[in-house]
C-alpha cells in the first residue's frame, strides 16, 4: 500500500491581475517555486515553498501570497497534522527527522507570563533622558569580599586583584553562530555590530575568517567537542573564551555541519579538509567528569597567559543548577546556560521540541543554588534561547542572569523569517547559506546597522523599564525578583522563580 | 514621607531625649501617626557589658517563658525587666516591650571571631521567624530602641523618652506604605551596634535581600529598611570596610564619575561597584546609620530625599529639615546639605 503524497504545508499563489511578469520570484526563490511558462509566471511547485517569504519581499507589487495547510486533515486533538505528517516522513525514509530555528511546539511562555514593576506615588520613576540610567555589565569572576590596605599617607587602596572581566555598555549579547552555519557576510554582519554596540558575539565552533579579524576584540572564541579552529591563535584573537558543553536546542548531542557546506573557505577557516562532515562529538572526549572541566578551563587560561574569561556554556537541563554550581568551582568565569527555546541551524526535531527545560525557570534556579552555595560571584550567568524582545531580557535579569545572548532575533533583524529550514543551506536572506549567489544577497554593511538598531533599541527600552521601576543601574534589576509578579503561573513554578502572584 | 533626625555629641556628653521629641514632633507633617521611634546609644551604663534585648511580646504569659529559655541556652539573662510605659490616650499598648540584660557564652559558637556577636545575631533570626508573639528590635550593649504606632510626641511620652540620657540619638517618623502602621515596622531598625532609620522606598530590595540572605540574615520585619541594618553589619563588621568605604558600596559613584577619577581610585571604585553590586541600594532614601562610634548619613544616588545637616559646637545634627534642627539648636555654626550619595559622618572622639 502506498502513503501517497501528503497535503501541502503551504500555498502559493500569484494574483495575475497584480502580477508584471518582472521575474523577481523566480531569480529569488532557491527551491524552485516559481517557473515562466510562456510570457506568464506560474507557481510550478508550490510544495517547494517554506514560506521563507523572500518572495513576497522582493515583489514590486503585492501580487504573492502564501497560505499554511490550505488542505485540512480531519480535525483531531491529539493527532495533529504535524503528528501524523511526522509518523508519514519516518515511514518513508526510517530516519531521524531533522529540524531547524527553535521548539516548535505550542507550549506556553513563562516570560509572558511574568509582568514588570513600575513606581507610583511612594517612589518617583526615574526619566533616563534625563538622569543617568546605568547598563553597563562587567561579565566574570567577582570577588565576594575586598581587602584593603592604608598607606602611611592615610589613603585605601585596594589589595585584592579583580580577575579579568569583560565590560559591555549594554547586558544584549550576540550567541554563538559559526561560519558554516550562518554565511561569512552575516557573521561579519553581527560583528559590526556588537563593535557598534559595545557588546561581544561569539563565533560558534567554526574558527575565525580573516575577515573578522579586524573585530576580533568584540568576539568571544568558542571551544567545543569538535575542536574545529581551534589553536593558539584563535584563542590569543578573542577577547574571551567559551567553552561549549551544550545547546538548548539538542540537549546531549553533538552537531553536524555536513560535506556540502565545507567549501575552500570554510574548510580552512575550521582546519578540515573540503567537503569533509564536521562532526562534533556529543560529549568532549575530554572531558568525562566536572574536573576535566576544570582542566580545561585552567589548560586555556594558561594557554592565553590568564588574561581572558573562559565561559562553559550549557543546555538548561532538568539538574542544571547543581551542573552550574560544579562549573562556579572549576575556574570558569560565567555560565552560559541555554534554555530549551534556543535557536540552531540544525537539530533532530525529537531533541528540539522535547529535550531540557524553559530558560526562566533554568536561570532561577541556577542563580538560587549558587547563592546557597556562596559562590554566586565566582561566575556571571548569561541567559539564552528564545529571548525575543527587551521585556524578555529584563525578565531574565530580574531573574537573576548578568547579561543575554540573542540568536534567532538578531537574524531576524537581518531578515530571517523564521522559516525553520537552515538546516538544507538554501537560505534565500543570504544568512544560512554558504552558496555564493545566496551570500552575497546579505549586506554586511546594511545588515550590520539592522542589528546594531535592534539592540540599541532594547537597550533603551529596558533603560525605560528600569527608570520605572525607580532604579537607575542594572545592579538593583539583576535578581531583583520583588519585581516581577506570575499571572496564571502555578504555585510549583512560582516556588522555582521565587516570584510572588500578581496582586500579592 | 517620613521624618528623620539624629544627633551625636562627639565629646560623648549625654542629651536627655526632651529635646529629641521635641525636634521630632515639628515634622509631623511628615507622618501619619501610625509609627515613631527613638534609638540612643549610652542609656544603660549599669548594663554597659551586657547586651541589651528589647522584645516586643504579644502576651507575656505563653512566649516569654520560651525567649526566657532560648536566651538561658545560650548565655546568662543579668537582669530582665518590663520596659517602664506610661498610658497616653492616643496610643494603644498592643505588645508589651520588654527588656533583657543578657551575657552570651562565646564558647557556645565556634568557628567565628566575634562568637557573642554571632550568637546574638541568631538569637534575633531565630525568635523573629519562629516564634510567634515575639519580636526582637533592638540587641546593641547599652543601646536602646524604644518605639510604638502613635505621633512623635505620643510615643515619646509613653516611654517617658526624657529619662533616658544618651550621647546619640536617632529618631523617627512613620508615614507607612510596606505595612500597616504596626510597632515591629516602626524605625530604627537595630541589630547589634547598628541602628537604622530611613526615609524613602528601597526599590533594590528584592536584590538586597537575596543577597543578604545568602549570609544567613533573615529579613523579617516585611518592610525595606531592615535590610539596610543587615547590610551594613555584613559590610562594616565581617567584611571591615570603614563608613566611606561601606557608604561607597551601598550609595556608589556611577560609571561615569569613575572613569574620570584617577587610575588608583579608579580601581579602587571599580572593585566596590564589582563586588557589591548586590548590595548597592537604589531608589529614592535618605538614611542615617548609628554605631557606637558616631553616626552617618547618606542619600541615593540621585538625591531623591532630602537630608540636612548641622554643626553647634560637638554637636553634629543630620536631619530631614533643618527646622527640625532649628527647634532644638536655633544658633547652629554651620548648615550644609550633602551631595547625593556623599557620607556625613560624625565620629565621637574616644
Amino acid at each position: 500500500m502506498t502513503i501517497g503524497s501528503v497535503p501541502l504545508r503551504y500555498k502559493v499563489t500569484i494574483d495575475p491581475e497584480r502580477c508584471m511578469e518582472c521575474g523577481r520570484c523566480i531569480e529569488n526563490c532557491p527551491y524552485g517555486t516559481f517557473r515562466k511558462e510562456g510570457d506568464r509566471i506560474i507557481v510550478a511547485v508550490s510544495r517547494n515553498c517554506t514560506a521563507c517569504h523572500r518572495c513576497i519581499a522582493m515583489c514590486p507589487r503585492d501580487a504573492i501570497s502564501v497560505v499554511e495547510r490550505p488542505v485540512d486533515y480531519r480535525s483531531h486533538p491529539l493527532w495533529t497534522p504535524e503528528a501524523r505528517e511526522a509518523i508519514y516522513n519516518q515511514a518513508r525514509t526510517g530516519k531521524i527527522i531533522l529540524a531547524g530555528m527553535g521548539n516548535a511546539l505550542p507550549l506556553p511562555s513563562i516570560f509572558d507570563r511574568l509582568l514588570l514593576d513600575a513606581c507610583q506615588v511612594t517612589n518617583p520613576s526615574i526619566d533616563p533622558l534625563r538622569e543617568p540610567m546605568e547598563l553597563r555589565t562587567y561579565l566574570g569572576k567577582k570577588p565576594s569580599k575586598l581587602a584593603f590596605r592604608r598607606t602611611e599617607t592615610g589613603d585605601v587602596e585596594l589589595e585584592t586583584k579583580i580577575a579579568p572581566n569583560l565590560m559591555i555598555e549594554t547586558p544584549i549579547m550576540i550567541g554563538h553562530m559559526s561560519y558554516g552555519a550562518i554565511s561569512l557576510n552575516a557573521q561579519l554582519a553581527l560583528a559590526r555590530a556588537v563593535h557598534e554596540t559595545g557588546t561581544f558575539m561569539g563565533t560558534g565552533e567554526g574558527g575565525m575568517h580573516p575577515d573578522l579579524h579586524p573585530y576580533q576584540d568584540r568576539l568571544i572564541v568558542q571551544v567545543a567537542s569538535g575542536r574545529f579552529g581551534v589553536d593558539i591563535d584563535y584563542l590569543n584573537r578573542g577577547a574571551a573564551i567559551e567553552i561549549k558543553i551544550g545547546q538548548g536546542a539538542k540537549p546531549g548531542i553533538g552537531g553536524h555541519l555536513p560535506g556540502e557546506k565545507v567549501g575552500p573557505d570554510v574548510s580552512r577557516t575550521r582546519m578540515i579538509p573540503e567537503g569533509s562532515d564536521a562532526i562534533s562529538p556529543a560529549p568532549h572526549h575530554d572531558i568525562y567528569s566536572i574536573e576535566d572541566l576544570a582542566q580545561l578551563v585552567r589548560s586555556l587560561k594558561e594557554a592565553t597567559g590568564w588574561r581572558k574569561p573562559v565561559f562553559v556554556k550549557i543546555a538548561a537541563v532538568h539538574n542544571v543548577a547543581a551542573i552550574a554550581a560544579g562549573i562556579a568551582r572549576s575556574g570558569a568565569d560565567a555560565v552560559v546556560v541555554d534554555g530549551f527555546r534556543g535557536g540552531t541551524g540544525a537539530a533532530p526535531k525529537v531533541f528540539r521540541d522535547h529535550v531540557g527545560i524553559p530558560i526562566e525557570a533554568a536561570i532561577s534556579a541556577v542563580d538560587q543554588k549558587l547563592r546557597d552555595q556562596g559562590v554566586r560571584n565566582e561566575v556571571s550567568v548569561i541567559a539564552s534561547g528564545g529571548l525575543r524582545n527587551a521585556a524578555d531580557v529584563t525578565k531574565a535579569i530580574a531573574l537573576g542572569a548578568d547579561a543575554v545572548y540573542i540568536g534567532t532575533a538578531a537574524l531576524v533583524a537581518m531578515g530571517c523569517r523564521v522559516c525553520g529550514t537552515c538546516y538544507r543551506g538554501l537560505c534565500p536572506w543570504g544568512i544560512a547559506t554558504q552558496r555564493p549567489d545566496l551570500v552575497a544577497r546579505l549586506d554586511p554593511v546594511l545588515e550590520g546597522e539592522h542589528v546594531a538598531n535592534l539592540i540599541h533599541a532594547w537597550t533603551m527600552e529596558i533603560s525605560e523599564l528600569m527608570g520605572a521601576a525607580g532604579i537607575n543601574a542594572i545592579e538593583s534589576l539583576r535578581g531583583n525578583r520583588d519585581r516581577l509578579r506570575g499571572y496564571m503561573l502555578d504555585e510549583g513554578l512560582l516556588q522555582v522563580l521565587d516570584v510572588r502572584t500578581v496582586g500579592a | 514621607m517620613c521624618g528623620i533626625i539624629s544627633v551625636v555629641d562627639r565629646s560623648g556628653a549625654v542629651m536627655d531625649g526632651a529635646r529629641i521629641r521635641d525636634a521630632l514632633s515639628m515634622m509631623d507633617e511628615r507622618g501619619s501617626g501610625e509609627g515613631a521611634g527613638y534609638a540612643a546609644y549610652g542609656v544603660y551604663p549599669e548594663f554597659a557589658d551586657c547586651y541589651a534585648i528589647h522584645v516586643f511580646f504579644d502576651n507575656i504569659v505563653e512566649t516569654k517563658a520560651q525567649v526566657d529559655a532560648l536566651l538561658q541556652t545560650w548565655g546568662t539573662i543579668v537582669h530582665d525587666e518590663e520596659i517602664p510605659t506610661y498610658e497616653q490616650p492616643h496610643l494603644k499598648k498592643v505588645h508589651t516591650p520588654w527588656r533583657y540584660f543578657f551575657r552570651p557564652d562565646p564558647t557556645l559558637m565556634t568557628g567565628t571571631p566575634s562568637p557573642e556577636d554571632d550568637i546574638v545575631t541568631y538569637l534575633v533570626m531565630k525568635v523573629n521567624t519562629t516564634m510567634r508573639g515575639a519580636l526582637i528590635y533592638s540587641s546593641g550593649k547599652n543601646i536602646g530602641v524604644f518605639k510604638a504606632a502613635g505621633w512623635p510626641e505620643d510615643v515619646a511620652d509613653f516611654y517617658r523618652i526624657q529619662d533616658y540620657k544618651g550621647y546619640i540619638w536617632l529618631a523617627h517618623n512613620r508615614y507607612p506604605t510596606n505595612t500597616r502602621g504596626w510597632w515591629g515596622g516602626a524605625h530604627p531598625f537595630n541589630l547589634l551596634d547598628w541602628s537604622v532609620v530611613h526615609n524613602g522606598e528601597i526599590t533594590s530590595y528584592g536584590t538586597n535581600r537575596r543577597y543578604i540572605e545568602s549570609y544567613g540574615y533573615k529579613c523579617t520585619m516585611f518592610t525595606d529598611t531592615e535590610v539596610v541594618a543587615y547590610l551594613v553589619d555584613l559590610l562594616a563588621r565581617k567584611h571591615g570596610l570603614d563608613e566611606k568605604l561601606a557608604v561607597r558600596a551601598l550609595a556608589p559613584p556611577f560609571w561615569d564619575e569613575i572613569d574620570r577619577m584617577p587610575p588608583k581610585e579608579r580601581e579602587l571604585n571599580r572593585a566596590i561597584r564589582l563586588t557589591y553590586g548586590s548590595a548597592m541600594m537604589n531608589g529614592p532614601f535618605a538614611i542615617v546609620v548609628a554605631h557606637r562610634d558616631g553616626i552617618a548619613g547618606f542619600t541615593d544616588r540621585i538625591k531623591l530625599r532630602p537630608l540636612v545637616v548641622a554643626e553647634e559646637g560637638d554637636r553634629m545634627y543630620i536631619s530631614s529639615e533643618e527646622a527640625a534642627i532649628r527647634r532644638i539648636a536655633p544658633e547652629l555654626d554651620r548648615v550644609w546639605m550633602p551631595r547625593a550619595g556623599e557620607p556625613v559622618v560624625g565620629r565621637v572622639r574616644r
